[in-house]
């Protein structure tokens, strides 16, 4: 039982760490509102005059914005749909008795282990290059013309890595999840009469809604943020053609040297990020109790 | 209809043979309890018969055919599970109709069958509540319900009231046998509670190691055990087994006589010295340590009062003593 007296020991006691993680956040967070309302280039030194919206104005009128946000979009919703309906495939076969499953599942688990910039770099050079790629050979082999992937179809080329980065992890929540329902009620549903469809549909999926909720939200957080795999495969290009809000803001303030678009472009990115947030947790949020 | 046969029926996992070969025939309309120790294949046997586990070898017969290789759902049996198996995420409601919705039934008489269901069960006001809204007792009678609405050849249960308290358990054991005299429809129920057993059963069959013991009604397995395993696992409490001289007697290997078939009385060939007595109103069970023989239980009248190191002397109903030989099988 908490006493009045533990409770303030607790608080006390808990202070640093929620100080210190508060922090972590406030200054950077403050520092980017204040960035963002100065006319800051870093190409022009002098002095930074206060400038009100005007950077909040270039960033949000910028040609490249409208098409940052849709493939933003695109490319989260690309990636969450691939990643989520491949983990319930690989978690439905992974939970299946086989031989080696050991090795296999850790196998599996692998891509997530890899940092992104390697990741890309070895889907770029060994994939997906038109005249080296295994891709390419296997197209110019059969006697099709090879695709070239970061040219033609950039977003999807990002969409693909980035997605077989996630499905780890997507595989490894509902594995476990699936792995938690019970099999008396697998058993009695059979012998209600459910063939395979069925017991998917109305027993696995059910019980597997949680874990689906928790693997969209967390992933949508880190998506919004993808940055290394655009970095070294098509920076962005070609035109804007794979330029998310993340790359567009790094555009703005390392490329062209205006810290104070750049740090707009923050703010906005994490205005998106909280709108995106709060609508996911009302749209499945309700999953997450009872 | 509900007969079910089962032939020279084998169970291996791998190297262990946990059903060596069983021959049962369970009538139409009868409630056959199986009863035995954990891990005697008891629970094994049921889900061979439900179609949950393949046989090794041998057949299963429902109502004459051959149904050793039809899936579960073929087979017109209905199971209630130790752990109810309800769907936490559907309706009590949708619960029972699951297995109508699954044989594609109309809405209408899905409605109506669930209803009635509902009405047998007392769940009426409980049907649009979640099951992990419900209490242990009413999860049961859901998972009973979903049974009874596809109107089985066979209920099977396993354990089902090893879940409740122990009040509840007097109640819903009640329930079911009253619901089995309602539907006169064959129930197959595995328990290792041996009042279970002797209250529900219209017969008994008591496993052990896989094999089956003895078949028989209650008092036929009370008054006639075939051997040693059923005497002492039929009867609460359990029979007291007497070794050496005193069993030479009687010309056996091994004499056992049931606690409630010794008295107390003032003269008689046994004396011992009370260790425990739990005085339970109704009986008193007494702990005696009985001079040459060893420790006995005594059933004694409720009020008694006789208490530790208390001297007394009992006597045995000398028609009551059951006489076995070295292999621990009955003598006639």
């Amino acid at each position: 039982m908490a006493t009045k007296a533990s409770r303030a020991a607790a608080r006390m006691m808990i202070s640093p760490a929620v100080i210190l993680l508060f922090a972590w956040m406030i200054v950077p967070l403050g520092m980017t509102l204040y960035f963002s309302v100065l006319r800051y280039n870093l190409l022009t030194p002098g002095a930074n005059p206060f400038v009100g919206w005007e950077n909040y104005y270039w960033f949000l009128t910028d040609p490249s914005f409208s098409a940052a946000m849709v493939n933003t979009l695109v490319l989260v919703g690309g990636v969450l749909l691939i990643t989520v309906i491949g983990g319930i495939l690989f978690a439905l076969l992974l939970d299946r008795p086989m031989f080696g499953q050991g090795v296999i599942r850790i196998m599996v688990i692998a891509p997530f282990f890899v940092m992104p910039t390697v990741s890309a770099l070895v889907w770029k050079n060994m994939f997906m290059n038109p005249v080296n790629g295994i891709f390419g050979r296997i197209a110019t082999g059969l006697g099709f013309q090879p695709v070239d992937f970061f040219g033609q179809i950039p977003l999807a080329s990002i969409i693909i890595i980035v997605a077989w980065q996630w499905l780890p992890f997507a595989t490894l929540i509902l594995l476990t999840a699936l792995q938690s329902l019970d099999q008396e009620q697998l058993e009695a549903a059979e012998m209600d009469g459910a063939n395979w469809t069925s017991r998917f549909w109305y027993i696995m999926l059910p019980h597997l809604a949680r874990a689906i909720t928790v693997v969209i939200l967390i992933q949508t957080i880190f998506l919004l943020s993808v940055f290394a795999e655009i970095l070294v495969t098509t920076n962005g290009g070609p035109g804007t053609a794979s330029t998310t809000v993340t790359y567009l803001v790094y555009v703005s303030s390392l490329l062209q040297y205006d810290v104070g678009i750049g740090s707009a472009g923050g703010v906005v990115a994490v205005i998106l990020a909280n709108i995106v947030a709060i609508f996911l947790m009302r749209m499945i949020g309700k999953n997450l109790d009872a | 209809m509900g007969q079910i046969t089962l032939s020279q029926v084998r169970k291996s996992f791998g190297e262990v043979h946990v059903i060596p070969g069983v021959d049962l025939t369970i009538e139409d309309g009868e409630f056959v309890v199986f009863v035995g120790p954990s891990g005697c294949g008891k629970s094994t046997l049921l889900r061979l018969i439900a179609g949950l586990e393949d046989t090794t070898s041998g057949i299963i017969a429902i109502d004459g055919k051959d149904a050793t290789a039809l899936p579960p759902a073929k087979r017109g049996l209905a199971m209630v599970f130790q752990s109810y198996a309800l769907y936490p995420h559907m309706s009590v409601r949708k619960n029972i109709a699951f297995p109508l919705k699954m044989a594609g039934m109309s809405e209408s008489e899905q409605a109506t069958r669930v209803e009635r269901a509902a009405k047998v069960l007392n769940l009426t006001s409980y049907l649009d509540r979640r099951p992990g809204q419900l209490s242990g007792g009413q999860r049961q009678r859901v998972a009973i319900g979903r049974a009874i609405v596809r109107e089985p050849a066979a209920f099977l249960f396993d354990e089902p009231l090893s879940n409740l308290d122990a009040a509840l358990r007097v109640g819903m054991r009640q329930e079911i046998t009253e619901l089995h005299q309602s539907l006169k429809t064959t129930m197959v129920y595995v328990t290792h509670d041996q009042v279970e057993a002797m209250t529900m059963a219209d017969k008994i069959v008591v496993l052990n190691a896989g094999r089956i013991e003895q078949v028989g009604s209650p008092l036929e397995l009370y008054r006639a055990p075939v051997n040693q395993f059923v005497a002492g696992f039929i009867g609460s409490p359990k029979m007291n087994f007497i070794e050496g001289a005193e069993a030479k007697k009687h010309g056996a290997s091994t004499i056992g006589i049931r606690p409630e078939h010794i008295e107390i009385v003032e003269d008689g060939p046994w004396t011992g010295t009370v260790g425990l007595a739990e005085h339970l109103g109704s009986d008193t069970f007494l702990r005696v340590t009985v001079d040459g023989i060893g420790t006995l239980t005594v059933r004694a009248n409720g009020e008694i009062d006789r208490h530790r190191n208390d001297r007394i002397t009992l006597a045995p109903q000398t028609d009551k003593i059951h006489r076995f030989d070295k292999d621990g099988r009955s003598m006639k």
